[in-house]
């Protein structure tokens, strides 16, 4: 590729691609700050049916505590 | 990037975790973080969500930065690897600029076909091409600011930069443009 090929590949992509001006206008601090707060472990709704489903069984089902535990 | 005379003793403070000496780097250098991202990507929302996430990656390895050395550099260097990451896997709009002059000679609608095609070349190239091309030939950043940010050799961002050229033409050529 010639010089003049290249300059003219240089224009033509500097009147294609949207030309960005101007700095950030607004102190993006109070995002970060709320990125870096630790966030609380949420359980699925789905692990709390589960749990649920169980101890609504052991209630009905005492017998079936020295199994579970067996297994576990 | 601007070079900010940061104290060593805040510098040390961040690298041990100091949320405070974070802070204050954050606001120091997050408007040069912003303006070299949005070079990167070409779209203001875009950056911002990448200065953030910069700035996330700079406080994850905090414990890895050697306050000897500028923290602009390696700021630099994190937010280029965060919009290289992020053309990895977005694609650029194709979108048309709005502050682009409108011409009312009959050439426009050619000359508008040809920009749009060009966007969409530039647009297939790999992301590590799309980087170097930009910085270089639009931004006109110099090699070794590049170099540096890409932590690769100034022979290896002029290799880039010529392969996306003849990627570009050669991409054009196809569509039967010739520059």
């Amino acid at each position: 590729m010639t010089d003049n090929q290249e300059v003219k590949m240089r224009e033509l992509l500097k009147q294609s691609l949207k030309p960005v001006n101007g700095g950030l206008g607004r102190d993006l601090w109070p995002q970060m700050f709320s990125r870096l707060q630790p966030h609380p472990v949420t359980m699925p709704w789905f692990d709390w049916a589960l749990l649920a489903a169980l101890v609504l069984c052991l209630c009905l089902m005492p017998s079936a505590i020295p199994v579970i535990l067996y297994h576990l | 990037m601007e070079v900010l005379d940061q104290p060593a003793e805040l510098l040390r403070n961040f690298a041990c975790g100091n949320i405070n000496a974070f802070e204050t780097l954050f606001r120091d250098y997050q408007g040069e973080v912003f303006r070299w991202t949005v070079r990167i990507v070409r779209d203001r929302g875009i950056a911002e969500d990448l200065t953030i996430e910069t700035f996330w990656r700079i406080h994850k390895a905090h414990a890895r930065f050697d306050p000897k050395r500028g923290f602009g550099s390696w700021a630099r260097r994190i937010a280029t690897n965060a919009a290289l990451d992020y053309l990895k896997t977005y694609r650029p709009t194709i979108d048309l600029p709005e502050d682009l002059p409108v011409q009312a000679n009959p050439d426009s609608a050619v000359q508008r076909d040809i920009r749009d095609r060009t966007r969409t070349a530039f647009a297939r190239l790999p992301a590590k091409l799309r980087v170097v091309a930009v910085l270089a030939l639009v931004e006109e950043e110099p090699y070794k600011e590049i170099a540096d940010a890409l932590r690769i050799s100034v022979g290896a961002t002029k290799l880039r930069v010529f392969r996306a050229l003849r990627l570009l033409r050669k991409d054009l050529k196809k569509q039967g443009i010739e520059p």
